[in-house]
């Protein structure tokens, strides 16, 4: 089985790696280049701790080869801070106390700052329905709402 | 959970793809949006020696109506058409099911031609396609051919296509005025599957009754049903209550689920029955009748 040379901007940086084929891209990600913010939870692209924002749109990277992601622009919650700065989405749920736990708060992060670039202004259902794919079994998502909602309240 | 070993393969072409599928026969599958076969491969409940990933063979990713067809490429994903004006305004029905379908970091990656080709009848846009009366392009060594998609589901993920033929495009006959279409589906959550779902697509005369009708549904057996004898029925009938209620019960007697976490064969039936109904009356009054 031949190995596949690939490169990705991961947070803005190039790595190149040379991965099996049925790599997985968060495995690419935790493993390869030892980046452990992005969880693996229920592994079988349900719960969305896995969640990454690639090319733009968020994902489940434990349902997509590193090899798909050959070329592409990942994002993943160590790339949200700028400059010592967190991301609005990363404030808000440290205002709003959008975590207990802390298992899918990366996956959260992920999906939220990706609808914030799309939707600058997201109704109550329109937040519910972008992490309706992201699974919380502590907070029950009232705060993780609110904090979606002071981030972009911050963001405009 | 890891996927046992195989050979990925990134065809810059569809006539590229369609030679390595021909080379590596049934040991190749076709890679679209992975949103069904990675799942399958994790948990080992398939394995297949090559992938032929088709994800960057450009010109497979548009929606467009183009002499008398919605024609849809088989690498547009699920997003793409939720946030697609066209599907919107002019096929509800699609608009109904896509945002129904598994979640929204799942619809990023899933695709239409690989929710419609994987033959999976818990999928929700198979059965959309038999009351669309949709056509499935393939191409294969032999260049292109067509596929109606009455002909195209033979067993459970068993399909009209070839191991060396790959799904293009997805083409759905523009509706005539007075049509109306609807999906209606009930799921446990966000995520699953249908306990039972029904895809209704139909047009009206200038008296307001029904001049052609046809219904879908979903999970109610191994391949995607085609409720024709309930479409017979309703053909050349007014589309009152007592008319729709019989056409459903109609409907819901050619469905032969299986019981599983999902509810018994008896509750399955009787839901197929409710929501043919649903999508019958959402249909009937989006093509301008009652």
């Amino acid at each position: 089985m031949a190995k596949h040379k690939i490169s990705v901007t991961i947070n803005g940086a190039v790595r190149e790696a040379e991965v099996e084929s049925r790599l997985l891209l968060v495995h690419l990600i935790r493993e390869v280049f030892r980046m452990t913010g992005t969880h693996v939870g229920c592994d079988t692209s349900h719960c969305g701790a896995c969640t990454v924002v690639l090319d733009g749109n968020p994902v489940k990277s434990c349902t997509v080869l590193a090899v798909q992601a050959d070329g592409a622009k990942i994002t993943t919650v160590e790339g949200l801070e700028q400059g010592g700065k967190l991301h609005a989405v990363q404030e808000g749920f440290t205002e709003k106390h959008g975590l207990q736990c802390g298992f899918c708060t990366p996956g959260m992060l992920m999906t939220t700052s990706a609808l914030l670039e799309r939707n600058k202004n997201p109704s109550e259902q329109e937040i519910r329905e972008a992490i309706s794919g992201n699974l919380c079994r502590c907070t029950g998502y009232v705060n993780i709402v609110k904090a979606v909602q002071y981030a972009a309240e911050k963001m405009r | 959970m890891i996927p046992a070993a195989f050979d990925y393969h990134r065809p810059g072409t569809l006539d590229e793809a369609v030679k390595l599928l021909s080379s590596h026969g049934d040991q190749a599958k076709v890679l679209s949006g992975g949103m069904s076969l990675l799942p399958m491969l994790k948990l080992r409940l398939a394995s297949f020696a090559h992938l032929v990933d088709i994800g960057r063979i450009p010109g497979l990713d548009y929606i467009k109506e183009e002499g008398g067809f919605l024609k849809i490429g088989a690498m547009t994903r699920q997003a793409a058409l939720e946030r697609s004006e066209l599907v919107r305004t002019r096929y509800p029905i699609l608009a109904d099911a896509v945002p129904l379908i598994a979640d929204p970091l799942v619809r990023n990656r899933g695709t239409l031609g690989g929710n419609v080709a994987n033959g999976d009848p818990g999928n929700d846009q198979p059965a959309i396609m038999l009351a669309l009366g949709a056509t499935f392009v393939a191409r294969g060594p032999k260049g292109e051919r067509s596929i109606p998609a009455n002909q195209f589901y033979k067993g459970l993920y068993s399909t009209a296509l070839a191991p060396n033929e790959i799904l293009t495009e997805i083409r759905i006959p523009a509706p005539p005025p007075k049509s109306g279409g609807a999906y209606a589906k009930l799921k446990r959550k966000t995520g699953d599957f249908a306990v039972a779902a029904a895809a209704v697509q139909l047009t009206l005369n200038a008296k307001g009754a029904i001049e052609r009708a046809a219904i879908g549904l979903t999970n109610a057996g191994l391949t995607p049903v085609e409720a024709g004898d309930a479409a017979k029925f309703l053909t050349g009938k007014m589309p009152d209550e007592k008319t729709i209620a019989e056409a459903a019960k109609m409907a819901a007697a050619k469905s032969s689920p299986s019981a599983d976490r999902r509810g018994s064969v008896e509750y399955k039936k009787e839901m197929a029955r409710v929501l043919t109904t649903r999508a019958l009356r959402k249909a009937v009054q989006r093509a301008g009748g009652k």
